[in-house]
């Protein structure tokens, strides 16, 4: 193993490498942002003026077009005025790295412009709690849902071909529905969440449960376990360490419809937040709600997969406990488990792909 | 000298002691009753029938191994027999009474080791003593004097997965023992395994069948394997399908793997062999016609 290829097909990276790769994933993005924020000969389209010179539209602190704040330094050398001054700054849209960082500090401390306005610290409560509430709903009803369909072809032939239509259709457009029926404070927004979470859950966690060994189910029954023994004893805990795997997909997927949601109705939680520091053009702390969501949404994972190794002991590969951290480790280099670099970006694509007719059939 | 050129006895005649013993054998209650069994696959017009007419007594404690080529139905049958196929035709009786579906009566031992991943080695075994609705404590107690026979007490806290294969497919036997069933039906169970860990599992099976009232029906598909276990032997053939010959297997008891080269068993498995590898007549010789390839001087054949 001494010449480990680094492209090897379907060849285990060493841990080493991994960790780095993983670093890299992070930190190649932010070099890019680093070099458009710092180089100054890059990008950087606008001039902040720093002295007007002569030209009378010119006034300190304004941002012009490069090719136009040149074209008026031209204009003035030619007349013999006072030559305009400034430096290369990128758009307002795009702070700089260090910004942003200030700005997770400051954006906690800021208080908000108007009284009634929630603070930043309230807004993400307010997200994690309608996301909260969402999948709890979905999975209140989703899980033993899936886990029937999964189970039984009766319950699967009877509800499938409906779901498999309905979840084609995009939750936002139930929006001026939620709104009618159930107002426009939280109730609305929780009930798009449900809808986008419920229908791919159904099917997701059917197809898992479905995926257990037929073999177990008839060794359990060789032992003389029938009808409600055999799911509650062997196809549940068969299936319980995908279902799992499944869940913390999906309550990544929910997080995907937030946005949607908190605009209907009301708008509320980290979606406010976000419109407001929008208008009043403080982009730093835009960034820092967006990266936020990332980084709880992240959190989360990692402590579900940590959560993961407590609960399904049989799962681990040393009987020794692990530590906490090394939840983390796996969770990160571990290509068998899906973390937040394998978690698919299209939510409906995959979908198509995990219920598609040729894994049903199995 | 090849084996066909030794003098074997007749397969069919038995030394005194083990006359006498088939004797006891035929003396024991009937556990399990096969009778007309039918099974066919496919519906109206193109049904392929498996076997038909298929019958056959095991008497208790008796070792019977079913042996036939691959598509012969041999783990169909045993699959039947454990009610997790359905027949097509006939019935099951066991002690007498007709059997339909699993059930705990009717243990069975799979070739891929089919535990439980989320159980702990003792949970394992205590699964059907919990479904039977023992207590606990007694299940605990029961599971762990299993574990103890099968030689795996250790292990009673280990997850299979850190298991090898031998030691799965002893927690097998110990679980599907630990409900007490009349008939132990074991589907190639050694079939995964080294040849090495096979040989041991054969040694470690017929030391827990000495010791434990217990029936047993073996599917396999090796010769040898059938003839060190076995008391009977069921030859199964295809086209059509069904038993071919019941043989009553002459190697004397106890078993040792001296046995492999006795007379008695080298005529045994020339019979088995007959019935499985039938010389065809006309077929070519074992030469295929191969061009040569290469001259480099170093044939040595």
């Amino acid at each position: 193993m001494a010449n480990h290829d680094w492209l090897g097909l379907k060849q285990e990276l060493p841990q080493r490498r991994r960790l780095l790769l993983t670093a890299a994933s992070f930190l190649l993005p932010l070099a890019i942002w680093c070099v458009l924020s710092y180089v100054p000969w890059v990008w950087h389209p606008l001039m902040h003026i720093t002295d007007a010179g002569s030209v009378d539209y010119f006034s300190t602190g304004l941002d012009v077009p490069r090719a136009t704040f040149f074209q008026e330094v031209a204009k003035a050398q030619a007349a013999g005025l006072d030559v305009p001054k400034g430096i290369r700054v990128n758009p307002p849209y795009l702070p700089a790295p260090h910004e942003v960082v200030r700005a997770f500090y400051t954006a906690f401390k800021t208080p908000p412009r108007l009284q009634d306005e929630p603070w930043l610290h309230q807004s993400l409560g307010h997200s994690i709690r309608t996301i909260f509430l969402g999948f709890f709903f979905s999975s209140l009803i989703g899980l033993p849902l899936g886990i029937l369909s999964g189970t039984y072809r009766f319950f699967a032939k009877l509800q499938e071909p409906f779901i498999e239509f309905f979840r084609y259709l995009p939750a936002p457009a139930f929006g001026a529905l939620c709104v009618a029926i159930l107002g426009i404070e939280d109730a609305p927004k929780i009930a798009i969440i449900v809808i986008g979470t419920f229908f791919q859950q159904v099917l997701v966690i059917a197809n898992s449960v479905r995926k257990v060994d037929p073999a177990l189910i008839e060794a359990a029954q060789t032992l003389g376990a029938s009808k409600w023994k055999l799911v509650s004893r062997v196809v549940i805990p068969a299936s319980i360490t995908d279902v799992y795997t499944d869940m913390r997909i999906l309550l990544g997927w929910a997080w995907t419809y937030l946005i949607v949601a908190e605009v209907v109705g009301t708008m509320s939680g980290i979606t406010l937040f976000i419109n407001q520091q929008a208008r009043y053009r403080n982009f730093d702390n835009v960034y820092a709600a967006i990266a936020m969501i990332g980084i709880i949404g992240l959190t989360t994972d990692i402590l579900l997969a940590w959560l993961g190794t407590v609960l399904f002991p049989w799962k681990r590969r040393t009987r020794a406990a692990r530590p906490w951290t090394s939840a983390v480790w796996s969770w990160a280099t571990d290509s068998t488990t899906p973390g937040i670099l394998s978690r698919p970006p299209k939510p409906r694509t995959v979908v198509a792909v995990a219920t598609h007719p040729a894994n049903v059939a199995q | 000298m090849s084996p066909s050129e030794i003098k074997l006895p007749d397969y069919r005649s038995l030394a005194p002691a083990v006359s006498a013993r088939f004797q006891r054998i035929r003396a024991r209650p009937v556990i399990l009753s096969v009778r007309d069994l039918k099974k066919s696959f496919g519906a109206n017009g193109s049904t392929h029938v498996v076997f038909d007419q298929l019958s056959l007594e095991i008497h208790r404690r008796e070792f019977i191994c079913a042996v036939g080529p691959s598509g012969c139905g041999k783990s169909t049958l045993a699959r039947i027999v454990a009610g997790l196929d359905e027949a097509s035709g006939g019935e099951i009786l066991l002690n007498g009474e007709a059997v339909a579906g699993p059930g705990p009566d009717r243990g069975m031992v799979f070739q891929g080791y089919t535990l439980f991943p989320w159980l702990t080695v003792k949970r394992n075994v205590m699964f059907g003593l919990q479904m039977s609705g023992k207590a606990p404590s007694t299940a605990d107690t029961e599971a762990r004097q299993w574990l103890d026979m099968v030689g795996l007490a250790k292990f009673e806290e280990a997850y299979p997965h850190e298991l090898s294969g031998g030691m799965k497919q002893r927690v097998a036997i110990a679980r599907a023992l630990a409900n007490n069933p009349r008939i132990l039906i074991m589907d190639e169970p050694f079939g995964a395994l080294d040849a090495q860990t096979r040989a041991q599992m054969q040694n470690y099976l017929l030391q827990i069948w000495k010791k434990v009232d217990v029936t047993i029906l073996f599917i396999t598909h090796d010769l040898d394997e059938a003839a060190f276990l076995s008391d009977r032997i069921i030859v199964m053939g295809v086209n059509p399908g069904g038993i071919r010959e019941v043989i009553e297997n002459p190697v004397p008891r106890p078993r040792s793997s001296a046995q492999f080269i006795s007379p008695e068993f080298l005529a045994l498995k020339k019979r088995l062999e007959h019935h499985i590898h039938p010389p065809v007549e006309g077929e070519p010789a074992e030469k295929l016609p191969m061009i040569k390839l290469t001259d480099a001087g170093d044939e040595v054949e």
